[in-house]
């Protein structure tokens, strides 16, 4: 018997083009899939839909609005345009009023991930920012002096991400929601300092917020510092699980941190360390030169020549007096494998022993 | 872990054991807390009352170092229930009438008495895990850092073999690695018993392989461990090279340890930062850092991922490959010609059967888990499908054993150690980075309230911790974290060394120290901050 042929002959007409879809995906899902570019604010594709910014609508036939595209799911036969002159209107005017409850656009991009969406699509729509005398929703919190997540909620458009990611992806529900319409006001249980309630710091709702209303404080130190900001994909060096993160850097500074959302391990989750435990590496206590102990009994600075010379002395001298098998190597847990690899080949190479470990015992 | 990350939004039934994933895992319980929202139970067996026992729907607050008799325990539920699964045991194990028979005495009235966990908790944690359909088993340090960690780990095994609960999506026996390249450390071999990729020293087959690719001799017995290497230091042991780790810091006994370090001829140490341990060598060589370094790494779920360099490093600092080639190319090696990471890498992966399909342009998208036999093969996110590496489950007849010391009239607190959410391991890095004071800014024991009363303490004063090996002074904390008779601090603050107190005893097999159980006495002290 030949296994069933997976069902995926169910079409909807996308912009006047038959497209198939898989049970279960929503319009939006459907149009990202065909590079639409159907704008949004309160979207997040690890969260669930919310429906709230109302920015992705596209006109549905038989339905006599439009529609929100990220909370309806697709049903066959379904006629969907995502881009008429009527719809990118409606777009533009929701924009401007969401720019009227916006007392700022051009954020730093240090600010967060996802700080220039807004701003992109002002750009897109040119959607002008005075059209609406519109009462502010949110207040900012210069009361909270913790050093990582700046609460600046006079850019807040109450997209509910912050709230939904706190909810939906970390589990904490540290942010909460007071008041309704234009006195809607982001906060956490009892209305006061982050380091009070169930925040971990993670700080996914800064790289969430799309107008950049929470922002990365420590990212910030460096919006003067000059240079382009430049991204570089690594892995977070605390922790096993391997989160994948790029590294901001201006110049030969690291100054920020962003989880990759398409990180296999982590799908742009992070924890507090791996978001903003980064700047040891510029710590002035870093060692810059090899250092040698001297008869006096102190370390002194030595050039590597000096060094390696004396560490390699050292290990034939003792190779000799007491024989191959009174040296040890230590790889590390925290180094790359290349170091373990190139360590344990010393050592079996060297001396011709197994005295070889990592940390993996204590 | 047998099984990949994304897999702990998928079983039915969880059991974490001996983790606190919430603090020192956090992104991936993260999916355990997705898993909980849709509907999967979960069974938390620690001493503390962690984050993870809060959202639990079964706790299980067993004494610390007494994780096999509540395994047992639960064994025997599982097979009185006729909860096994025949098929599994049938197809896929072996020397399972002897286990099944082993079980037969170990009630859960048996495992309440040694593991203080009420039996009918006992008979419900193995019911939910025995009669669902994909049960997975999650566990970290507190199962292994014992002198039965080997037997803990069994234990588990065991609850997995007779359930048929491995090889599958959702399922498996799953190890939270600790640190960032743990997991590669021992997969490019450096390891006593071990060349790369897991290749036993004593089978003569790598001895020949290995012989030939090296160009000399290497011993065919297993070396010894870092455990036995710094009991010999200043005896058999005169020199030591370390790369990257603050031992004098993060080991057990740190008396033991730092008497040991000095005693040797010769210490060579690698590092980012002159640590405790750095003090102690003879040379320090500057390595580069997290951001500087170009290489790889593997994390806990075996996927093999590039690390990038993004800034040049401070000064002369350098990578650690370059530095290791260098003192070999003094001594006359051969074999350390390497001009840049990838070589190095290559080279690993061409010694290494479970890295034979890698090389560095390969890994380039995060995409392999090891084993990856060839160039043709996809990599393997889950272990043991169909078939276990080594043919068939072997089920193991465990037995509880007491810790190495047990609490005394002198010694009457149980301590257990660990890490906290925001700092890692001794701060070399956690303690350098701006603001993660704000959160955490000193050690404090964490001490039941009713014992703080008890023991003449007071939350927030200060108290004197001491084992047979030696006292540190540290703050209390009162909090419901901690059951009664047990304290909890971790081993990150320099001011205050627990480390001074563990070492009671080593796994047999692995000698793992039994960081997780110390017997301690606690008194009220001055602030010691304050002076005489």
């Amino acid at each position: 018997m030949n296994p069933p042929v997976p069902k995926q002959t169910a079409t909807i007409t996308l912009d006047g083009e038959e497209v198939t879809f898989t049970e279960g995906e929503t319009i939006y899902e459907i149009a990202e899939r065909h590079r639409k570019q159907v704008p949004t604010l309160c979207y997040d594709p690890r969260l669930e839909a919310f429906g709230g910014c109302r920015l992705c609508v596209v006109e549905l036939e038989g339905s006599r609005n439009p529609v929100a595209s990220c909370t309806t799911k697709a049903t066959p036969g379904m006629v969907v345009r995502t881009a008429t002159n009527e719809i990118e209107k409606y777009r533009k005017t929701l924009l401007e009023m969401v720019t009227s409850e916006n007392r700022e656009l051009d954020v730093d991009s240090l600010r967060g991930y996802a700080s220039q969406e807004l701003t992109t699509l002002v750009n897109r729509y040119g959607a002008r920012t005075g059209r609406f005398i519109g009462a502010q929703s949110g207040t900012s919190n210069t009361d909270d002096k913790n050093p990582f997540i700046l609460r600046d909620y006079d850019l807040c458009i109450s997209c509910y991400r912050c709230v939904r990611v706190c909810a939906e992806q970390e589990g904490d529900y540290a942010i909460s929601v007071m008041n309704r319409g234009f006195h809607t006001q982001i906060t956490t249980e009892f209305n006061g300092e982050l380091r009070d309630s169930a925040c971990t710091f993670c700080g996914q709702c800064v790289q969430t917020c799309p107008t950049g209303a929470l922002a990365d404080k420590k990212a910030m130190r460096a919006v003067d510092r000059p240079g382009e900001i430049e991204k570089t994909r690594t892995i977070c060096p605390y922790c096993g699980v391997g989160c994948s993160i790029d590294l901001l850097t201006k110049e030969d500074r690291i100054v920020g941190i962003h989880p990759a959302m398409d990180g296999p391990a982590n799908e742009g989750a992070l924890c507090v360390k791996g978001q903003f435990a980064f700047d040891f590496v510029h710590h002035p206590d870093r060692l810059t030169t090899p250092l040698v102990r001297g008869e006096d009994g102190e370390l002194h600075e030595a050039s590597w020549d000096e060094a390696l010379d004396r560490a390699a002395e050292g290990f034939r001298q003792v190779s000799e007096k007491h024989g191959r098998h009174s040296i040890y190597g230590v790889a590390s847990g925290r180094a790359p494998s290349e170091a373990a690899y190139l360590m344990q080949k010393f050592i079996r190479v060297g001396f011709g022993t197994n005295y070889i470990d990592n940390c993996s015992r204590a | 872990m047998s099984n990949p990350l994304i897999d702990m939004e998928k079983p039915d039934v969880i059991f974490c054991i001996g983790t606190n994933m919430t603090e020192c895992h956090p992104v991936a319980a993260t999916r355990l807390k997705k898993a909980i929202a849709g509907g999967a139970k979960l069974i938390v067996a620690d001493p503390r009352r962690i984050g993870l026992a809060e959202m639990s729907d079964l706790f299980l607050p067993l004494r610390v170092g007494s994780d096999v008799a509540l395994l047992l325990g639960m064994a025997h539920v599982i097979a009185r229930e006729g909860l096994i699964d025949r098929d599994f045991i049938e197809n896929r194990t072996t020397e399972s009438d002897a286990f099944l028979e082993h079980l037969v005495e170990f009630t859960p009235a048996w495992a309440e008495e040694i593991s203080g966990v009420p039996a009918k908790d006992i008979e419900t944690a193995a019911m939910w895990y025995g009669e669902s359909a994909k049960a997975a088993i999650y566990y970290t340090l507190g199962i292994t850092e014992h002198i039965c960690g080997v037997d803990n780990v069994q234990s588990l095994c065991n609850l997995a073999l007779m359930t048929g609960n491995i090889g599958r999506e959702g399922t498996g026996i799953n190890p939270m690695r600790g640190q960032n390249n743990i997991q590669g450390a021992g997969d490019s071999g450096a390891l006593p018993n071990n060349y790369p990729g897991f290749q036993p020293v004593i089978d003569p087959a790598n001895q020949a392989k290995f012989k030939e690719l090296y160009g000399r001799e290497i011993d065919i017995d297993k070396g010894i461990t870092k455990v036995t290497a710094l009991d010999l230091c200043g005896d058999e042991i005169r020199a030591m090279l370390i790369d990257g780790e603050n031992t004098l810091l993060s080991d057990p006994d740190r008396v033991h340890c730092e008497h040991a370090l000095k005693s040797l001829d010769h210490l060579v140490v690698i590092d980012i930062f002159l640590t405790d341990t750095a003090e102690l060598a003879d040379v320090v060589l500057p390595a580069t850092a997290f951001g500087e370094t170009d290489g790889v790494c593997s994390n806990t779920e075996r996927r093999v991922q590039r690390l990038r360099a993004a800034v040049p490093p401070p000064g002369e600092a350098k990578p650690d490959w370059w530095i290791i080639c260098q003192l070999a190319k003094r001594l006359g090696l051969a074999g350390f010609d390497f001009g840049e990471p990838k070589a190095v890498f290559n080279e690993l992966c061409s010694v290494s059967p479970i890295y034979a399909g890698l090389d560095w342009e390969r890994i380039e998208n995060s995409e392999y888990q090891w084993p990856v036999p060839d160039k043709d093969h996809p990599g393997t996110p889950r272990l043991h499908e169909g078939e276990f590496v080594n043919g068939r489950g072997i089920f193991s007849i465990v037995r509880y054993r007491d810790p190495a010391e047990t609490i005394s009239d002198d010694f009457p607190v149980w301590l257990t150690t660990g890490r906290r959410l925001q700092s890692y391991h001794t701060r070399t890095q956690t303690g350098r980075a701006q603001g993660i004071d704000y959160l955490l800014s000193e050690e404090a024991l964490e001490v039941n309230p009713a014992d703080v009363e008890g023991w003449g303490l007071r939350d927030g004063g200060w108290c004197e911790l001491s084992s047979v090996r030696g006292s540190v002074k540290v703050k209390v904390k009162s909090t419901n974290r901690s059951p009664r008779g047990t304290v909890f601090a971790s081993f990150s603050f320099s001011d205050v060394p627990v480390n001074i107190l563990t070492g009671s005893g080593y796994d047999p097999i692995t000698e793992t120290a039994e960081l997780k159980v110390c017997p301690v006495r606690v008194e009220p002290t001055d602030n010691p901050r304050l002076g005489t």
